[in-house]
């Protein structure tokens, strides 16, 4: 037997080193003296943690620096899908972390943190600044209940992408708004394919309620009410004009071979092959992936974008929004430097910034103009965003938004078998899913 | 036999209940005083959240809705019984608990056995065995994952091969309920079968030698030794061994979260429970459920202890 002492030397060792890390670790993490640390949540974007990559992290390091030794913003990184950042900052506001300074937050989600409280007030002298010059779809997803709730920070919007040869082919005037039964015919005339997004996944609900929209309704006819007075319009003649594009989209051959279960880059993929390549509602980043690939796509010129079909002739479009909303939690130690932050991060010179390097759309309207963003979104794209984010219509605000967004998404699937029964069916089952009739 | 061990607990119960004498009355009350300090955390710990979870099943109660806080008393539980989710999640699990259970007993039975007969690398062999067992659930489960995947396993190379190119290239295992089971149930397998054989191991070990050569001499043929002598002899820690197993199987999460995430019809209870408490945070339908499920796995050890005589305190006597 070989003597247990040197062994109980080494573990005590290790377990004293451990236990000395973890609290040298607690006081690295709270302040360390001077401007208080702002924590900052970013969702992943192009610059990840690095400060000089034009992210998130580069507009924290630039503030930081602006600031004057007022504050200091430190970035903690949130999971990659949005629903686990979700997660992760719903189970931090509800125990009451103080260190939720600043939060990147999808903006579907708005709804449901402040309904809950978790959201700090934004300061009444500052809404004016924070609503000024900024695109009227970032502004109401910012608002729960008429009040101002979180800040616009960047502001996504879908387009229609085309090839200009195809609808030249099929003689469309792309000029002028076109709607789905349009395209689905010049689609089907010239051979191409329209790209979806059909996945049961949260892209599925973006064209779903967008389609609804279009057509004048709403998914939520009374936002804000409990789950017991909530009252649903998707059993309504708009959501019987989405259950049919959606059925002719997927059942014509148009969609692609398999739209149940294409995402936006699938969706892109199918624009990118030069065979199938026609149209494509997809996000703005599509120009850069394009542009970006090797070997180079020789008909780059060919690529055109508009605004989003519509549902409804005659009726203006409803392009789907995203995009990313700054709050501060209710813990927050720093609310009103949290505050102060936030209107250095989406000054317009960040949010240029931000545009040019990551390709996210600014929510002010003036970054458009900027010469820069002007060459990052060339042919008049930056001026189609700008006009697509006027129109833009946020999905339904809820603080029930997650279950609506999954029980639409589970009724409508497969794209296939959608009918004009599906929106009743989708509606009861979501009620249902409220009242805890039913399981998710 | 087990009437033999049956008689032999009941007497060894019986003098228990006569009077104390002063040094067993001074030893309980020591005893008391020791473990009862862990004792009281452990009520804090554990009998708490129990309590406080049945509680909260009463209520149709959302985190981020606190005004919406409903009291339904039992509506929480006619909901899931009633609904067709539960009961296909209910059927998942116990597809993968059944499967997984008669596939390691087998295997793990096997490895025991070649375990108590090799001598020479006996360490060696028992710490090879056991690696399986050492990985992270997480972990196996995603080399799993990418090894039967389409794009990066070899699962498809593989069977394409030995099947002279008959087997699709890019056949989509977790496109489908039963063939992303079938990865599950083998993923699970191929982990804790070690533990199982490990548990066959220390019963093999109890089994009398004597007994067993006596059979030989007799003219016993192998079978006929492992189902009369070495089953009958190794039963109480088979069925350990078996109880063990099944109440861990039964809250199957990391495998099919990792694979599947429940897509395809491969949600299994525990993941019900995660999804209704973490994901939409209905705390009081997710407390729901988990109440259901710890009342699942008591009614399958009280099956297992009552009806198989599943002896837990073999070790005592």
């Amino acid at each position: 037997m070989r003597s247990p002492r040197p062994r109980r030397g080494v573990a005590f060792g290790l377990a004293s080193a451990l236990v000395a890390s973890m609290g040298v670790a607690a006081c690295g993490s709270s302040s360390s003296g001077g401007a208080p640390t702002l924590t900052w949540y970013i969702n992943p974007d192009g610059g990840g943690a690095d400060p000089t990559k034009g992210g998130q992290a580069q507009i924290a390091k630039t503030c930081t620096n602006a600031s004057g030794g007022k504050y200091k913003i430190s970035i903690q990184q949130l999971p990659n899908s949005a629903s686990d950042q979700r997660t992760q900052l719903l189970r931090r506001l509800a125990a009451g972390d103080s260190s939720m300074d600043l939060m990147s937050i999808d903006p579907v989600f708005v709804a449901e943190f402040a309904e809950a409280g978790y959201l700090a007030p934004v300061p009444a002298a500052m809404e004016q600044d924070f609503t000024a010059d900024r695109v009227q779809s970032a502004i109401d997803a910012s608002k729960w209940k008429g009040k101002l709730v979180a800040v616009p920070f960047w502001a996504n919007t879908q387009l229609l992408w085309y090839r200009k040869s195809v609808a030249q082919k099929a003689g469309l005037d792309m000029s002028k708004p076109v709607t789905w039964e349009q395209i689905i015919g010049a689609a089907k005339k010239t051979n191409t394919k329209i790209g979806v997004q059909g996945k049961l996944y949260e892209g599925y609900t973006v064209w779903i309620s967008a389609l609804i929209s279009g057509a004048g309704g709403k998914i939520v006819s009374n936002p804000g009410a409990n789950y017991e007075n909530l009252k649903l319009g998707v059993d309504s003649q708009a959501g019987k004009d989405a259950a049919k594009i959606i059925n002719q989209v997927a059942t014509s051959g148009v969609g692609g071979p398999a739209v149940g279960s294409a995402d936006e880059t699938a969706a892109l993929n199918l624009f990118q092959s030069n065979s199938t390549s026609g149209f494509l509602v997809n996000w703005p980043y599509v120009y850069a992936a394009l542009s970006g690939t090797t070997p180079k796509i020789p008909w780059l010129k060919d690529v055109a974008a508009t605004e989003y079909p519509q549902t409804v002739a005659g009726k203006t479009s409803a392009p789907p929004f995203g995009g990313i909303e700054l709050a501060v939690g209710k813990s927050s130690k720093n609310p009103a430097l949290a505050y102060d932050a936030i209107k250095c991060i989406t000054s317009t010179k960040n949010q240029a910034m931000y545009m040019v390097k990551t390709g996210n759309p600014a929510s002010s309207k003036s970054v458009f103009d900027d010469p820069e963003v002007k060459k990052a979104f060339p042919n008049g794209i930056a001026d189609v965003i700008r006009t697509s984010l006027q129109h833009a219509v946020p999905r339904p605000q809820s603080q029930y938004y997650g279950d609506i967004s999954t029980g639409l998404q589970q009724k409508f699937s497969p794209p296939g078998s959608v009918n004009q029964s599906t929106p009743g069916q989708a509606q009861s089952f979501i009620l249902n899913v409220l009242k805890g009739k039913s399981l998710l | 036999m087990s009437t033999a061990i049956d008689t032999g607990r009941s007497t060894a119960a019986g003098p228990k209940k006569a009077k104390l004498s002063d040094r067993a009355r001074g030893e309980r009350s020591l005893g008391w005083k020791l473990a009862g300090p862990a004792f009281l955390v452990m009520l804090f710990v554990t009998l708490y959240p129990i309590v406080y979870a049945i509680y909260l099943s009463l209520f149709n109660y959302r985190l981020t809705d606190p005004t919406g806080r409903r009291f339904v008393f039992l509506g929480n539980y006619v909901t899931a019984l009633g609904d067709p989710l539960f009961w296909q999640a209910f059927v998942t699990t116990f597809i993968i608990v059944i499967v997984t259970l008669i596939f390691e007993l087998i295997l793990g039975m096997g490895i025991a056995m070649v375990m108590n007969k090799i001598v020479i690398p006996r360490r060696t062999l028992r710490t090879v065995v056991l690696i399986p067992y050492s990985i992270i659930t997480v972990v196996s489960a995603f080399s799993w994952l990418y090894a039967a995947k389409f794009d990066t396993g070899f699962f498809n190379h593989w069977l394409n091969f030995f099947t002279f190119g008959a087997w699709d290239l890019n056949y989509d295992w977790f496109g489908g309920r039963w063939s992303s089971l079938l990865i599950i149930c083998l993923s699970e397998i191929w982990k804790t079968t070690p533990f199982m054989s490990l548990l066959l191991l220390a019963g093999l070990a109890q089994v009398d030698s004597a007994q067993e050569e006596a059979a030989k001499v007799d003219g016993a043929t192998w079978w006929q030794r492992l189902t009369k002598v070495i089953l009958p002899n190794m039963k109480a820690a088979l069925m350990v061994a078996v109880l063990f197993r099944t109440l861990d199987a039964v809250r199957i999460y990391d495998n099919p979260y990792v694979m599947t995430g429940g897509a395809n019809k491969t949600l299994t209870l525990s993941m019900l429970v995660g999804t209704e408490t973490i994901d939409r945070v209905e705390i009081g339908m997710g407390s729901a459920l988990a109440v259901i499920l710890f009342l699942i796995v008591l009614i399958i050890a009280f099956i297992f202890v009552k009806l198989f005589k599943v002896d837990l305190t073999g070790g005592r006597n």
